[in-house]
Order: C-alpha cells, then sequence, then structure tokens
C-alpha cells in the first residue's frame, strides 16, 4: 500500500484516512493552501496553516470545523506524521509532508522559489516521493527577478499618471493582487482595489499581516479622484461596466502566462506582465533536484511533456490526474482557482 | 536595432489604430533612410532572403538551452512561433550590442556563404554559421532576439497592415496615401532599391509589373432595399477562387494575386493571353477552376495551389480560366477613376476582342428589383459561387476595403449539429486553453468525427468550454483528450466536397463554431445519413 494514493475524492493516505486537497466532500481534509481549487467545500474537517484559516472560513462559512496549525508543527495520525512546510505560492501556502516509519512524502499543492516579499519563502524537504505541478513546465518559461518586473510595472503607472489616465492591472483576488499591492511603490500614487480584493485584504490586514495601503472602490467616490491612480482588480472585472468609471485607463494583467505573445496578444489588454505565483521552468526542476526524490508524480499542466523530460533525466515520473487547475488566465466561474 | 525593437514593442503593446500609426510616424521621423526603407520592406512582407536552414536554428537553439531537441519541438508546438521560441527558450541575457536594424540584416545575408558548422581550427573567429548567430543570440536580450530570429526566419505578422503602415508613411513624407500604396506594390525588394529611388523619386511608369492595389469589399450591412434604386446598382456572382490582376504589358504578362504575390508561373494558361491583349491593360478578375462551361469546385483549385511544379497532369485535371470583373488599366492609362459602367464596357469590349477561351466576363445578373436578387442568391450554390456582389455604377475602383460601393453578399453557410468528441490545448494565441476541437455526427449510436472546427466562440465561451474539457476527461492519447459526448455545436461551412484524405470521407470547407447549442442534448445532433445529404446536393 502506498502511502499517498490518487482516488476519486483527492490524494488520500489510506493509514491515516485523511485526504490532501479533496475535489470531493471527505471527513478529513488536509488544506495546502486558500484557493478554491484546493480547499474545496463540503468536508467535515479542516487542518490548514494559521494564515489560511480566515480566509478559507471567509469562503466557506463560519461554522465549518476547521483547525490549524504552524510551518513544521507535527501532527500525528494513526503512527502517520504530517506537517506543514512553506511553498511560496501565496500566504500561508504549505507544502504537506507525510511521513511514515522512515518513508516521507510531499504534496507541494502549489509552489514558487522566488521570495516575493509577502508569502513565507519556500522551503525543499527531502523526501523520497515529491508530487508536483506542472503549469509552467516548459522551458519557454523563465521568469524574471520580480524587481525588474515591477520596475516596469511602476514606469507604465506613472507614464499613465502623466497622461492623466487610470493603471487597471489585473491580477486573481487572493496572492496575486496582495504581491502586487506590495510590490509597487506606493509613493507614486493611491492604489485603490476591486471589492472581491479588499475583503481579502482586510481578512489579511485583521491576521496583524502589513499591506500597503489602499482604497476599495465605491460608487460615492469622485471620478476625479481615480486620475493617476493604480486600480487592481481581479481578470473577471475585465470587460465589464465596473471598468468604465475609470475612463481614460490602460489596463495590465501580470500573469506567468503573458510569458508568451499569444495569450498576451488574444487578451489585447494594453500591457502584460511577467508575475507568476507558480514556479518556472528553472524553478520546477530545482525544487525536484532539491528534494532528492526517488520518484516524482506530476498533477497538472504540461504533464505528458514534463514528465517524459523527468524520465529522461533519470527521475522515475509518473502523472496522475487531479481537478487542480494550475494559474488560469482567464476569469471562469471560480476566479480564485490557482 | 533599439528604435526598431522599441517601434515593435510599441506595435505589439496596443490594439488601438490611432496609437500604432503614432508610433511609426514617430520612428519614422527619426530613422535612417536605410532601416526606413526595411522597415517598409519588413512590414510588407519582402524581409531578407532567409540564409540559414530553420532545422538548424532549431538544433542550435535546443543545445544553447541544454534541453532535447524533442522537448524544443514539443515547447514550439505549443508557443506556435518559431522565433518566439528561441527567444524565449535561450538563457536570458543583457543586450549589449549597438547596431542598427540595417546592419543587422546585412548581418543576417552575409551568413548566405558561410559554412553551416564546421567550425576551423580557430573557433572564436566567428567564420560559420552556426558561430555568428550563437554569437548574435548572446549580444542580444529577449524581445531583440526576438525580432533577429524573426528576420532570419520570417512568417512575421506585426499587427500593422499595409495600410496602416502607408497611412503613416503618408504622414512622414507628405506624399499622397493613394500614391504611395501604388508605389509600394510589386516586385521591389529592399536589396536592390533604395528609399529615396521607391518612395521620393519613384515612377510607377517604369515598373512594368506593377499591379494597382486591390479594390476589397465588405460584406453588406443593411437590407440591399436600402440601397436605394435598383438602376443605380449591378449584381455579379461572387466567384470562389483566387482574386487576381493580370497585366500586360511592354508583350509581357503578369499575373498577380491579391496577396501580392506574382503567380505568373503558376498558370502557364495565361501565357496565351500576352498576344491576345494590348499592350497596357491590367484587368482585375478572379481565376478559377473551370471546364466544359461549368466552374469547378474550390478544391480542384486548391489541388494545385502550394505545388512547386505545374505538372501537364495537373494542368489537365484543373484547369483554370479568368472571370474578369473590372478594368483598371487601358492602353496604358490608369482609369480608376472613371466610373463602373465605363470600366465595364471598356472591359466587355476587351473581353470580347481578344476572343480567349482563357478569358471570360463575369456575366451580370439581371434583375428588375431586389426581391430578384434575393432569389439569385439563394441558387449561389448550384453556381458554384459564394454569393453575389453589389457594384454601383458610378462607382471609382478604390484602394483597400472601403465601403460605399461595392458589396458583398454571400449565401449562407451551411450548417450542421455536431457533437464536441476530442479537445487538444491551443497553440499560440490559445497556448493556456483546450480549443481545437473534433466534432462528430451519429451513425446509430456511434459518433462518427468529421471535422476540426477552430473560431467562432467567443472568450467567455471558451473558457466554458475549456472548464468542461478539464472536468469531463475520458480519456488521454498523448496531447488529445476525449470528453464526454455532451456539448452540441452547430457547425457552420462554405462547402462540402468528397475526400479520400479524410478518414470521414468528407472534407468541409472554411468549417467553424457558429453556435453552441446549449438548447440540444448530445442525441439530438445530426447523423452521418444528414452529412450525406448534403454532400449529394453541394459535392
Ligand atoms: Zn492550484
Ligand atoms: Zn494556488
Amino acid at each position: 500500500m502506498s502511502l499517498l494514493q490518487f482516488t476519486e475524492k483527492g490524494i488520500y493516505c489510506e493509514r491515516a484516512n485523511v485526504y490532501i486537497d479533496p475535489w470531493k466532500p471527505v471527513n478529513y481534509a488536509i488544506i495546502t493552501h486558500a484557493h478554491a481549487d484546493h480547499s474545496r467545500w463540503g468536508n467535515k474537517f479542516y487542518l490548514c496553516h494559521h494564515l489560511s484559516k480566515p480566509i478559507i472560513q471567509h469562503r466557506l462559512g463560519g461554522d465549518i470545523h476547521i483547525e490549524s496549525m504552524e510551518y513544521l508543527e507535527k501532527k500525528s495520525i494513526n503512527g502517520v506524521e504530517f506537517s506543514f512546510f512553506p511553498a511560496g505560492h501565496i500566504i500561508g501556502s504549505a507544502q504537506v509532508r507525510v511521513a511514515y516509519k522512515g518513508e516521507v512524502w510531499v504534496a507541494s499543492g502549489d509552489y514558487k522559489l522566488e521570495d516575493d516579499g509577502f508569502s513565507t519563502p519556500f522551503e525543499p524537504i527531502k523526501c523520497n516521493t515529491f508530487i508536483t505541478e506542472c503549469t509552467f513546465g516548459l522551458p519557454v518559461f523563465k521568469w524574471q527577478d520580480q524587481k525588474e518586473v515591477f520596475e516596469d510595472i511602476n514606469n507604465w503607472w506613472r507614464k499613465n499618471k502623466e497622461e492623466d489616465k487610470v493603471t487597471i492591472l489585473t491580477g486573481y483576488s487572493l496572492g496575486k493582487a496582495q504581491r502586487l499591492i506590495q510590490g509597487v511603490d506606493p509613493s507614486i500614487g493611491k492604489i485603490f482595489t476591486h471589492g472581491a480584493i479588499e475583503k481579502t485584504n482586510e481578512i489579511i490586514r485583521n491576521m496583524g499581516v502589513g499591506l500597503n495601503e489602499t482604497t476599495y472602490v465605491t460608487p460615492e467616490i469622485n471620478k476625479k479622484d481615480f486620475k493617476g491612480a493604480l486600480v487592481i482588480a481581479p481578470p473577471s472585472a475585465l470587460g465589464t461596466s465596473w471598468q468604465k468609471k475609470f475612463q481614460p485607463f490602460e489596463v495590465g494583467i501580470a500573469s506567468g502566462w503573458m510569458k508568451m505573445r499569444g495569450p498576451r496578444r488574444r487578451r489585447s489588454v494594453d500591457r502584460g506582465f511577467v508575475l507568476s505565483d507558480h514556479a518556472d521552468w528553472d524553478g520546477l526542476n530545482t525544487a525536484i533536484k532539491a528534494t532528492e526524490c526517488e520518484k516524482v508524480i506530476v498533477t497538472h499542466g504540461y504533464t505528458n511533456i514534463f514528465s517524459k523530460w523527468l524520465n529522461d533525466q533519470g527521475i522515475e515520473t509518473q502523472i496522475e490526474a487531479t481537478e487542480f487547475e494550475g494559474e488560469q488566465l482567464e476569469a471562469t466561474e471560480k476566479t480564485d482557482a490557482e | 536595432m533599439k528604435n526598431f525593437v522599441h517601434l515593435f514593442t510599441q506595435l505589439d503593446q496596443t490594439t488601438k489604430t490611432l496609437k500604432k500609426v503614432a508610433a511609426l510616424v514617430d520612428y519614422f521621423n527619426d530613422t535612417s533612410e536605410e532601416d526606413k526603407l526595411w522597415t517598409i520592406a519588413i512590414l510588407s512582407h519582402r524581409k531578407p532572403k532567409r540564409t540559414v536552414r530553420t532545422a538548424l536554428l532549431r538544433e542550435w537553439s535546443a543545445a544553447a538551452a541544454n534541453v532535447p531537441l524533442w522537448l524544443f519541438e514539443e515547447s514550439y508546438h505549443i508557443v506556435g512561433d518559431l522565433a518566439e521560441t528561441m527567444a524565449l527558450m535561450h538563457p536570458n541575457l543583457e543586450s549589449k550590442h549597438d547596431k542598427s536594424l540595417s546592419e543587422w540584416i546585412d548581418f543576417i545575408i552575409e551568413l548566405k556563404d558561410l559554412e553551416e558548422q564546421v567550425s576551423p581550427s580557430s573557433s572564436d573567429a566567428l567564420q560559420t554559421k552556426k558561430e555568428r548567430v550563437l554569437w548574435a543570440w548572446n549580444q542580444l536580450d529577449e524581445t531583440e532576439r526576438f525580432v533577429f530570429n524573426k528576420l532570419m526566419t520570417g512568417g512575421w505578422r506585426v499587427g500593422v497592415s499595409q495600410k496602416l503602415m502607408t497611412r503613416a508613411l503618408a504622414k512622414h513624407s507628405g506624399i499622397e496615401e493613394n500614391t504611395l500604396s501604388h508605389r509600394l506594390m510589386g516586385n521591389w525588394r529592399a536589396e536592390t532599391t533604395s528609399y529615396h529611388q521607391l518612395i521620393v523619386a519613384s515612377d510607377p511608369a517604369d515598373k512594368i509589373s506593377q499591379p494597382y492595389p486591390f479594390y476589397l469589399a465588405y460584406a453588406i450591412e443593411v437590407d440591399p432595399q436600402e440601397l436605394g434604386n435598383t438602376d443605380t446598382w449591378m449584381a455579379e456572382r461572387k466567384w470562389d477562387g483566387i482574386r487576381g490582376q493580370l497585366i500586360v504589358r511592354e508583350n509581357q504578362l503578369f499575373v498577380w494575386s491579391r496577396g501580392e504575390e506574382l503567380v505568373t508561373d503558376k498558370f502557364p494558361e495565361f501565357e496565351m493571353l500576352t498576344k491576345a491583349l494590348p499592350n497596357g491593360t491590367v484587368i482585375d478578375g478572379e481565376i478559377i477552376a473551370y471546364e466544359n462551361g461549368q466552374p469547378l469546385g474550390f478544391n480542384v483549385l486548391q489541388s494545385r495551389i502550394g505545388r512547386k511544379n505545374v505538372s501537364k497532369a495537373i494542368l489537365k485535371k484543373a484547369p483554370v480560366l479568368m472571370i474578369a470583373y473590372d478594368l483598371l488599366e487601358i492602353n496604358g492609362i490608369d482609369i480608376r477613376e472613371k466610373p463602373m459602367h465605363y470600366r465595364r464596357s471598356e472591359l466587355e469590349k476587351l473581353v470580347k476582342e481578344s476572343a480567349s477561351e482563357k478569358l471570360l466576363i463575369s456575366e451580370l445578373v439581371e434583375f428588375r428589383n431586389w426581391e430578384d436578387l434575393v432569389k439569385e442568391r439563394a441558387n449561389s450554390r448550384q453556381h458554384h459561387a459564394e454569393g453575389l456582389m453589389l457594384k454601383h455604377k458610378n462607382g471609382t475602383y478604390k484602394v483597400g476595403r472601403k465601403k460605399g460601393d461595392w458589396w458583398k453578399w454571400k449565401v449562407d453557410p451551411l450548417t450542421i449539429d455536431a457533437v464536441l468528441i476530442y479537445a487538444m490545448r491551443g497553440h499560440g494565441r490559445m497556448a493556456n486553453l483546450y480549443t481545437d476541437y473534433t466534432f462528430a455526427v451519429w451513425k446509430g449510436d456511434e459518433l462518427v468525427p468529421f471535422t476540426k472546427a477552430y473560431s467562432g466562440l467567443t472568450d467567455k465561451e471558451i473558457n466554458q468550454v475549456d472548464a468542461f474539457v478539464k472536468r469531463n476527461t475520458v480519456d488521454r492519447f498523448g496531447p488529445v483528450r476525449s470528453v464526454k459526448a455532451e456539448l452540441v455545436f452547430e457547425i457552420a461551412f462554405e462547402g462540402i466536397a468528397r475526400s479520400s484524405r479524410h478518414k470521414s470521407g468528407v472534407a468541409l470547407r472554411f468549417p467553424r463554431m457558429f453556435r453552441w447549442r446549449k438548447d440540444k442534448p448530445a442525441n439530438e445532433a445530426n447523423t452521418l445519413d444528414d452529412l450525406e445529404k448534403l454532400l449529394n446536393l453541394y459535392g
């Protein structure tokens, strides 16, 4: 019996009778992070990191049965030891380390290697089997340092401000939005937020985490006050009437998909900034090597290609289907699925 | 090259016409004549000739990025653009060069006569193609590498039409737009001309092969009734072939396609017209496959397009002729400003006098009222036509796509309701989504795939289908997912023909997703019998 197996409900540990990020309702769910495709509705019990808890409660309702713990803290269930390690993906995101009688598995959820200055930075864990996503598992995906990306974003904002335009920048509400708010230069101008994002900001501030000052866009605000400002919005707000009150404006998208000219042009926005909370090609390879694992399981993304590459490198790799969604460029019904 | 790359970035970042023109004007105002000429050449698809085989570039790029060739190819398939794949794949470096656009182009041209990759004893002498290309990649940052690769490989769509470029050039040079578009037509190459010669001093009379810019029609937007008096309009069939210009000057024949390609060699049957038509004649018409007084389907013409050599067998299997629509030049005089009825009557005379079986007049469709035309349009398919063209009798021959005097009135497409059964990730613009679909119709309780169709959905619908595919995958074969047979789409297409190259035995012309039939369950989609019926009617 494998320590972890892929069942139709999720990643399952039979010995402990718990699931990691299940996509169908179960009794006991260990959650890597608060994105909608990883922490779903309907489980009887949730275990997550302290910083994920209020966000999950906000999304799934205050009456769910949920407990949280710190990174490196251990929880033993029927002899199986579970612990969280930082994944660097978004605030509170964790890799789940599962150990039993000397065998170690890691379910990494979503992760990135670069320190974004907001999430707790990624830490590699030695293990026998490493479960990883590979949304950007192609050698064409190579991220720039976020410092350079934010320089570009700041320059664009400054230029728009000079032209008396509003700068609208999109990123999904949990994670990317806060990374943008924290990464831009707040001395350029005022930062406004869409309602979906401001709610998340409020939860995060209430946890005592510092975040640059933002103002929620309400109908009462005078149109003049938006002039020269930066508006952070979720992708789903693009092309809706909500956007109209900012005219004249320029629109930018911050996403890993902006690396490719095709998706960049198809969105027909003014600017695309390559900024992702997922690992790029080098990041995936570095992370996998650092685990010193014997076996890799890839769950979503360019799974066929990436697993063939790893197998060619002498790292035994298999594909397991899950219902995780990777970085979404488009606004689907579940805008927060990442 | 810095300012050219800057121009490219600006053009790429905006969809707004005004901004594009402004960026071009700024660039032209601040650039050397050499660079200006090359920019015009590139934007009108006259890039330098290829000097390195792309197979080699792929190998070198993969090796420089430390990945196996298969992985390079997979990435290329997803990115959808070779130059971009090579640019993204290369280790990212700071830019460290100051060559101008034309200097880089000279650099590319000079590669031509070098050894490919057999390195001589001194390896830093940059004596082979491989050493030079790798050297260049290491000098350039990511966007510059992309531009450089595009210059080496071609197929570049910058998102600036020739029309926009011409408008900007007119603003910059003070020369009138229509004059410029004519000067920019035809066979010139940046390697052999100069900016001054081409743009400033140009005299089209020098260039006996030079075609005129085509006048293109928009689809009619209103009920034809609203065009007013039937007397002021003429109607003809819209033939389904290749729009072309036939030129006879100084006892030489030139045939141009609408894509500004000189295709004289592809159609040797027209050679006889050199004698049949007087010098100084330019005819606008449609090249179609035609036999025994009957147009043949577009698929027949297609069988000879794209072939390098036009063999005797092909000439026999797919004979062509030109159906003449309009006359642009007579006795060496440009008559585009004369009214349509005048050009038409001159054309009729000319075609009659030519007495050639390779040149027919586009017959007018007679009508007394608009209802007559509605009927004529409905039977377009029986004539192997795509619909009707309406032309104002007093209209001039304009440059490019213009509204007002010409309207195309295409016949409604054929449609069939089909079930989505396979999906593949798109590439290029759609690389992150499942957008390549295969559709099937019922044969008993089995679904038989018969066509792929790509475009036609809104962005929102594409996202919904993408989400459906990800959640309803039944099986995977490499990159292809088979999905639950649930979604029904109305597939529209322009024509249908039997085909031995397709598994289903049918080939559709321009298949596209016309409508998502959310109202229809999968079991109510059309059947193979329905498809056979269409084939018998229109195939
Ligand atoms: Zn995810
Ligand atoms: Zn996530």
